[in-house]
């Protein structure tokens, strides 16, 4: 398939866009909030997870010290550890491309992927996401800490709903049987609950375990949906080598 | 410490907890088990990362413009709306429901 009428590119590049205009807003809340430029920039390039970014300079821009923004910005990043077992899984990336694969780890590349049925487009999803926020974070994260916010709030432009919106596209093909609905609806439901009890980014972390806890004991037929990407996988080792999916046929 | 130097062990941090993800063998995570662990990871974070950006702001429940969007975004999902239309449509109702209420 060419590269740019793969689905999952054509969705990785609509998101990749939406995100990386938010960069605006950081750039410019990171300058207000007391950083440099080249703090705001150095946060963009090294950092590489929104949620933590935001953090860090909300605590430094109330004041906080140093070592809580730290803090703040460490525990916001701990769903990426899970992001990353998810990925390792699904795009067995080799050699230095796991190291690359790491820092675009983030919310976008991971749902990005997970949002694609087919091995091939779980790649490509997760790469063309992945380093396409990157470079658009990256630039309007400069740009947002040059002019301020003279450019205004993305929210204003409906940025937020954009992602509101893709986010419930990916989840969307997931949801072909009861069971799939039923645990998204309680991974919500626990969310909204959580949302006002702990820190950001701790509530998706929370509905990770239960999730995690639901296939746990999930014992019902395997066509109900929650193991989706077996069948890809399957797939994948039968085009491939032809082994990859044996650890798989015991039951 | 300066705050370039919290900056940095910040950044060192989020890259490792990232690489963590990484260093768990894929080998141990293959069996009907974890396949099945796995796939409601997959539902479980997208359903999350949803209900995070359609209700959530910092640490707090709000219902504004943004629900419009989910509302609306469901509703081109159920027409079969390709992915680039249903997160046009969830911006548009955003940014108008946001001119016109707030």
């Amino acid at each position: 398939m060419v590269f740019w009428q793969s689905p999952a590119v054509r969705i990785a590049l609509s998101i990749s866009v939406a995100t990386g205009l938010y960069g605006i807003s950081f750039g410019a809340l990171a300058v207000a909030s007391g950083l440099t430029v080249w703090q705001t920039v150095a946060l963009s390039f090294l950092m590489f997870t929104g949620g933590s970014q935001f953090a860090f300079i909300g605590v430094v821009g109330g004041g906080g010290s140093g070592s809580a923004a730290f803090g703040a910005a460490a525990l916001l990043g701990v769903r990426n550890a899970v992001y990353g077992m998810q990925m390792n899984r699904m795009l067995r990336p080799r050699g230095w491309r796991k190291y690359l694969a790491a820092q675009i780890t983030i919310d976008e590349s991971t749902a990005t992927a997970a949002g694609q049925l087919a091995p091939e487009e779980q790649r490509r999803g997760f790469w063309t996401a992945g380093l396409g926020v990157f470079a658009l974070w990256n630039l309007f994260t400069l740009v947002g800490a040059l002019a301020g916010d003279a450019m205004g709030d993305p929210r204003a432009w409906g940025l937020d709903g954009a992602a509101v919106a893709a986010f419930l596209a990916l989840l969307w093909p997931r949801l072909t049987a009861r069971e799939p609905v039923a645990l998204a609806v309680v991974c919500a439901l626990v969310t909204v609950l959580v949302v006002p009890v702990a820190p950001p980014g701790v509530p998706i972390l929370v509905a990770a375990f239960v999730a995690a806890l639901w296939g746990w004991r999930s014992r019902g037929a395997k066509q109900e949906g929650v193991e989706q990407d077996v069948d890809a996988q399957r797939y994948e080792g039968a085009s491939a080598n032809g082994s990859a999916g044996t650890s798989k046929e015991l039951s | 410490m300066s705050l370039w130097n919290w900056l940095l062990a910040a950044s060192l941090v989020a890259y490792a907890t990232k690489l963590a993800g990484y260093m768990v063998p894929a080998a141990w995570l293959e069996n009907e088990h974890m396949t099945r662990i796995a796939g409601a990871l997959t539902i479980g974070l997208l359903a999350s990362l949803t209900a995070v950006n359609a209700f959530s702001a910092g640490d707090s429940l709000v219902l504004d413009a943004r629900v419009g969007a989910l509302l609306v975004a469901a509703l081109a999902l159920l027409l079969r709306a390709p992915f680039l239309i249903v997160v046009i449509a969830g911006a548009a109702t955003a940014a108008v429901l946001r001119l016109s209420l707030f």
